[in-house]
């Protein structure tokens, strides 16, 4: 595994060379481009449910953007009543994950990772075992999985069903649930991440094996 | 429009640490699940820790309204035992196998991935599909 430096060593770098680099900019940028720690990244997370709560009262949450594209296209002759609501009073929602669609661009745009996803040494093998190669540098997905062949899309489409399905009835994804609703100690989240949890698991050591093969 | 405008800066933000942080990541989701790493553990902890600890803070100032002048209030979760297991279980075998969740749905589907789409196209049918039959599913 490579060494990480710590948060402090990492910033200090970044303010010497940009102090005395030529280009301020490049070096922010080159720096910005490797992976986020979990120090940073998780509590940017977290912050989103003071932002949401601060800005116009909202509670964190994704899945229920699911909802409301359905009932923007809910063609008049199917009306089912679980979709017949003032989608438009969720506006807000919709502009937040077209600004995370937005993120993902500008991630990729702006701050690739030049480098492969540094997996543990045990997760690099245990893909190899399953058969896939190791991921691809500036890959998120396994190109196995994901390419445009008819199984891969009638498996993540089969994924994608049981993800829709699953959000509604539990009424909450990770977000909803694991963090904003353990952040605010709702009981029926944590009841929602023992499900979530439990299926996570029996997929990930039970099903993805098989795929793979 | 201007009302909407901090929505999608936070929202931006939000896309931007899921896949630089690589919780948008299939692989990182399979080592996750098989207790190989802390990282995705670090993140989920620290951003429950990080949102309580606001909460509480949000709770304690004085100011506690929001920018558009309503009072700050924390809704509450329907009442359910039955639903929320079954439907994380649901949700859980989908995650486990396609290494997504909604929010990385939509940040992968900003980086250009076409399975990201695929995927979403299932998650609005399957939400569909419980939507047509919620009143036959025990909750």
């Amino acid at each position: 595994m490579r060494q990480t430096d710590p948060l402090s060593v990492r910033i200090g770098c970044i303010i010497v060379t940009a102090s005395r680099s030529q280009q301020p900019m490049e070096s922010v940028i080159q720096f910005l481009s490797q992976p986020w720690p979990w120090y940073v990244s998780g509590p940017l997370i977290g912050l989103m449910v003071p932002l949401m709560l601060f800005i116009g009262n909202r509670s964190f949450g994704i899945s229920n953007n699911l909802r409301h594209l359905c009932a923007i296209t809910q063609p008049p002759e199917i009306n089912v009543d679980f979709f017949k609501y003032d989608w438009k009073e969720h506006y807000w929602s919709l502009v937040f994950v077209i600004g995370t669609a937005l993120g993902g661009v500008v991630a990729v745009g702006l701050l690739p990772n030049p480098e492969p996803i540094d997996l543990s040494i045990e997760a690099m093998a245990m893909i190899r075992a399953w058969g896939f190669e190791l991921p691809p540098a500036g890959a998120l997905v396994p190109p196995e999985l994901f390419g445009a062949t008819l199984q891969n899309i009638a498996l993540l489409f089969a994924g994608g069903v049981l993800v829709g399905f699953g959000t509604r009835y539990a009424s909450g994804c990770t977000s909803g649930h694991a963090i904003t609703g353990l952040a605010t100690l709702q009981i029926e989240s944590l009841y929602a991440l023992i499900g979530i949890f439990a299926g996570g698991l029996a997929a990930s050591w039970f099903l993805v094996p098989l795929l793979a093969r | 429009m201007s009302r909407y405008l901090p929505y999608l800066l936070v929202g931006i933000l939000f896309g931007l640490v899921l896949v630089k942080s690589e919780a948008a990541s299939w692989y990182r989701i399979q080592e996750m699940f098989h207790f190989q790493s802390f990282h995705m553990y670090g993140i989920l902890f620290s951003a429950i820790a990080t949102a309580a600890i606001s909460i509480q803070i949000l709770r304690r100032i004085e100011r506690k309204r929001t920018l558009d002048g309503q009072a700050i209030e924390i809704p509450g979760k329907e009442r359910g035992r039955i639903n929320y297991i079954i439907g994380g279980l649901v949700f859980g075998l989908g995650w486990g196998v396609i290494g997504l969740c909604p929010g990385p749905i939509f940040a992968l589907i900003g980086t250009g991935s076409v399975g990201a789409i695929v995927v979403l196209a299932g998650a609005l049918h399957g939400t569909w599909l419980y939507g047509a039959y919620k009143t036959h599913l025990p909750h």
